[in-house]
């Protein structure tokens, strides 16, 4: 019995989770542009979920929102300009570059170049300190002598 | 010793930031909306259907905008701290019904109390996405000319009411 129930609740399970967004118009290229929108956008609520992955009452009235902005013939820009004046940049998952998202934006390649230029430096300490040790006669001596007691050894 | 130095530095620094990090709250985000005048609405009143309330008719006065809603678990925590509020009549408050029943909304009133001059509904949340709500409960301080001053993200704490809201609209006031 267990072994038919599990693999049957299993199945039952899945089927629970199978939600997600439901286009409200036929359109086809209306909802596709209402889903690329909402993948653009960031829920408020469970901030790691785009608005169009989002189960959040509210990423359900935004994307009503979307979806009556297409229909009324406004263009991608003013509805993602409609969002961030209520909601403030942080819904963009591409923040514009300004004086605020400057250490957003240059951060990274400053830190790259950075470690670059560190790289570079000790590669270059490296090699200085490699090569400034000529080896001397009584080294040399001290190298024949073991080279050619091992030599002897093993023959 | 000296080899030590640039990774304790390095290593100090990141425990400045992440120590920073730990002390900020990933919920609040900074609302665009301060500074700038109320989004106008016209909406119903929670105890009177036949009547409404628009945004000009608080014109001249500053005043408080609180949305709430009966299935919301933080609003009982606040409700209190508004009730007591209001009994000082300092500042009225409105009270934004967001997303509710009329009806629970109602009882939920009768049985916590009522701190608010009048209460509107937004049934459908389409004046909530105006002011910018994502988390009920939020609160808003907006003065005499209808700009919006100051946004309060989450219950209005006693320590967040004495510290941030009153003085404000106490210098709003004059």
């Amino acid at each position: 019995m267990k072994k038919i129930l599990i693999p049957l609740l299993w199945l039952l399970s899945s089927l629970a989770l199978a939600q997600t967004a439901q286009p409200t118009t036929s359109d086809p290229l209306s909802n596709k542009r209402a889903v690329a929108l909402s993948e653009e956008l960031r829920c408020l609520v469970c901030q790691n979920q785009s608005i169009a992955d989002s189960n959040a009452e509210l990423a359900v009235d935004l994307r009503r929102q979307i979806h009556e902005q297409i229909a009324q013939g406004r263009s991608d820009q003013q509805i993602v300009d409609y969002m961030v004046e209520r909601y403030g940049d942080f819904v963009l998952y591409r923040p514009p570059l300004k004086a605020t998202t400057l250490v957003l934006w240059m951060g990274p390649p400053l830190l790259f170049v950075i470690g670059l230029w560190l790289l570079l430096l000790y590669l270059r300490q490296r090699r200085s300190r490699v090569e400034v040790q000529p080896l001397s006669s009584e080294d040399r001596a001290r190298a024949a002598a073991l080279l050619g007691d091992q030599q002897g050894k093993q023959s | 010793m000296n080899r030590y130095l640039l990774p304790l530095g390095i290593f100090l620094v990141l425990v400045v930031f992440l120590g920073i990090g730990l002390g900020l709250n990933p919920r609040e985000i900074p609302s665009p909306l301060i500074d700038k005048p109320a989004p106008a609405f016209d909406l119903v009143q929670l105890h009177e259907p036949g009547k409404s309330l628009t945004t000009k008719d608080m014109q001249g006065k500053v005043w408080l905008l609180n949305v709430w809603a009966s299935w919301c678990v933080s609003c009982r925590e606040e409700h209190p701290v508004l009730v007591e509020l209001a009994k000082t009549r300092v500042v009225p408050i409105v009270g934004l019904n967001y997303k509710d029943q009329r009806p629970e909304a109602l009882r939920w009133l009768q049985q916590f109390g009522d701190p608010y001059v009048m209460s509107i509904v937004d049934g459908d949340g389409r004046v909530g996405i105006n002011f910018g709500v994502y988390g009920v409960p939020e609160t808003f301080v907006i003065d005499k000319t209808g700009v919006i001053r100051y946004k309060q993200i989450g219950p209005v704490t006693p320590k967040a009411l004495q510290e941030k809201i009153l003085p404000l609209v106490a210098k709003l006031q004059q």
